[in-house]
């Protein structure tokens, strides 16, 4: 990490860069937050280790706003979403100075909270330097360890690689952390009943309390105005007639991303309440790989996304009454 | 002091659900948050912090305040009915009944709301002392005990038994309503609740939070704190969600909207975010037209306007789970912290 923050410096000094998009310690051991810095000073506070999970590419619509470059640090995943942002025209590429920082799987503190370890004190072996297999986490109740693998975000259990898709230099060694397959949940589901189906998602989906932190984390929700926050039609929900209306909500901005949500995961890793989002953006994604082919979001910034796009060998719209 | 074997509380549960609404901790999907009590329910009262606070059961998140039908001139207007029926809200820590103190603040001051007044009077709290204290809280900052419950009842859970003290007329009435349920404790068990109550004060006062000072926050900085420059680097890593005042027990801003039924009109109250680009949207346009002033709206309102306008009360009761939700890791422990630099 020292690396990281050393060539940052260097850059802010020499001008290439007129500010740093990263991460700023927190005052817990797991609570990081994005920030910019704008002086080597500010850089005291800089950090970069297992709980640095926020992807920063959509703080960049509004940083290639500002005057001169921003350095942005990118984890392997996250710039798959700035290369689908460019493609929207949503960042300024000129703007960016992209370092692919390594990754070695991101930790979620909900995940060891889960193992029933509270009143955490500090985690220990998170930081970049260690990155241990096993974190010791001392608690207030003693101290307890737990396996860095079991902490994993989500997303990282089906990482979708250790290579930067964009950069202009990139520092440190990324480890392999996939162990699962992204569908195989969806495939789970897929194979329910359709009574089943609904029983699933109406028990995740009544429990969201439509705070958006899912839609304004969303690289790919970059509207201006979002149409559920416009005052001009009936959209603008901000109440329901039951828990279960909010399904219009979730599954409306599933259409709404699909051939352009990367599978970042955000929306998953900040939902307050725990509800699984990114299945139903790997249901359209599944079934965009199986309707047009193989197609990764944000993965190449000339290639035409599938629902954009039109060939001959796309599917007739009756594969739908076919495949039920 | 009375208690109960844990295992009859489900016995205790259904008794009170007899004629009452019973609130209390259960795991649905996997997440914790107060709910209607069934024989069915998963209940968690081990849960330390529901994600959402209880304050559902006195101000919903969503909730109808008069129905219109007709057409033309012939329209009849039905306004909701007020709630009627008792309701026992259980296992509240004590965070949480600090909260609903700043929500009488708002809805019992004239004028009156009477949709919340009604629930106030038919609500009784059983709150519960937190066994394990996590590092996320700092109730002890705003002057609370979370081992020693102020409410209808106050209960500990400690060994094997629910330990059980009324403290209001309310309390000792439904006291008297289970006392088929209820044993005596000795002084053996007294001196147990004793001991518990001292093992999580101990705790408290190890909590990284525990000792945040409130200096400079108060009602009399208005200008010096609005004015400062500090909102403009606190508030960039915001993302403008809802999520910090939809689990706080104290943010108290509703939305009045219709909803149009197709053969008439519901107005329905919801609650609104200061976070939102479209809060307190007036014909004008909105009075706060960037995320920094709505951010420092949130704070501002917490530590200086509400005690300026409430005797010295925060609206904040440390119960942090802004703290563990936000999804960008800011929070009011982190805004109070920066100006203290």
């Amino acid at each position: 990490m020292q690396e990281l923050i050393n060539r940052a410096k260097e850059l802010l000094a020499n001008g290439t860069v007129a500010r740093v998009l990263g991460w700023k310690k927190g005052d817990l051991s797991y609570n990081c937050e994005p920030a910019f810095f704008e002086t080597a000073e500010d850089m005291e506070n800089f950090v970069y280790d297992g709980f640095c999970g926020a992807n920063l590419s959509k703080y960049m619509i509004e940083a290639s706003k500002l005057e001169g470059k921003t350095l942005v640090c990118l984890k392997p995943c996250d710039s798959y979403s700035f290369v689908q942002l460019m493609k929207e025209h949503r960042v300024d590429r000129e703007k960016a100075y992209i370092i692919g920082v390594a990754c070695r799987g991101k930790l979620d503190i909900e995940k060891i909270k889960a193992q029933g370890i509270k009143g955490i004190e500090s985690v220990e072996g998170a930081a970049w330097e260690d990155a241990n297999d096993v974190l010791t986490v001392k608690t207030f109740y003693g101290d307890k360890t737990c396996n860095w693998s079991d902490a994993m975000l989500e997303r990282c259990h089906v990482c979708k690689g250790k290579e930067h898709v964009i950069f202009d230099e990139q520092i440190g060694e990324s480890r392999e952390t996939k162990d699962a397959d992204r569908f195989d949940r969806v495939a789970e589901i897929e194979a329910m009943s359709p009574e089943e189906k609904f029983a699933f998602f109406r028990s995740e989906l009544s429990k969201c309390i439509r705070c958006n932190a899912c839609r304004n984390v969303c690289p790919a929700c970059s509207c201006r105005k979002c149409v559920f926050d416009s005052t001009k039609f009936d959209s603008a929900q901000k109440a329901n007639t039951d828990s279960f209306e909010e399904k219009m909500f979730h599954i409306i901005r599933a259409f709404h991303v699909a051939g352009r949500c990367t599978d970042c995961g955000e929306c998953s890793r900040v939902c307050p309440q725990g509800i699984p989002l990114h299945l139903f953006n790997r249901k359209f994604i599944k079934d965009i790989n199986e309707f047009y082919g193989e197609y990764q979001a944000g993965a190449d910034i000339d290639e035409k996304a599938p629902l954009t796009n039109f060939t001959f060998d796309d599917v007739e719209p009756g594969i739908v009454a076919e495949r039920g | 002091m009375l208690k109960i074997e844990k295992q009859k509380l489900s016995a205790l549960f259904s008794k009170i659900a007899e004629d009452k609404d019973l609130y209390l901790p259960v795991k649905e999907a996997g997440q914790v948050n107060f709910a209607a009590w069934t024989e069915e329910a998963e209940v968690a009262l081990d849960t330390l912090k529901t994600v959402k606070s209880p304050k559902d059961a006195f101000f919903p998140q969503s909730e109808n305040l008069y129905t219109c039908r007709g057409t033309n001139k012939n329209i009849q207007i039905k306004p909701e009915e007020l709630c009627d029926k008792a309701f026992v809200v259980f296992g509240m820590k004590m965070c949480d009944v600090k909260g609903i103190e700043v929500l009488d603040k708002v809805f019992l001051a004239d004028p009156v709301d009477t949709f919340y007044k009604a629930r106030r009077e038919h609500g009784i709290i059983v709150a519960m002392a937190c066994n394990e204290p996590e590092e996320t809280c700092f109730c002890k900052v705003f002057g609370t005990d979370a081992a020693e419950p102020v409410a209808d009842v106050a209960t500990w859970m400690v060994g094997d038994f629910l330990y059980w003290q009324a403290k209001t007329e309310k309390g000792e009435a439904l006291t008297k309503e289970l006392e088929s349920l209820l044993t005596t404790s000795d002084a053996n068990e007294d001196a147990a609740v004793e001991a518990k109550k001292a093992e999580i004060r101990t705790i408290i006062d190890k909590l990284p939070y525990s000792n945040l000072s409130l200096e400079g926050w108060n009602g009399d900085v208005l200008m010096e704190k609005f004015d400062s420059p500090i909102w403009e680097e606190l508030y960039k890593p915001c993302l403008a969600c809802g999520t910090c005042t939809f689990v706080c027990p104290t943010c108290q801003c509703y939305d009045i909207k219709d909803y149009d039924t197709g053969h008439g009109v519901q107005r329905f109250r919801c609650w609104d975010s200061c976070m939102y680009s479209d809060f307190t949207m007036m014909a004008h346009g909105n009075n706060r037209t960037s995320q920094m002033q709505r951010f420092r709206q949130r704070f501002m309102h917490k530590l200086v306007y509400f005690p300026a306008n409430n005797d010295g009360m925060y609206s904040c009761v440390g119960c942090g789970r802004c703290v563990e939700k936000c999804p960008a890791a800011l929070n009011i422990v982190k805004v109070i912290k920066a100006f203290q630099e």
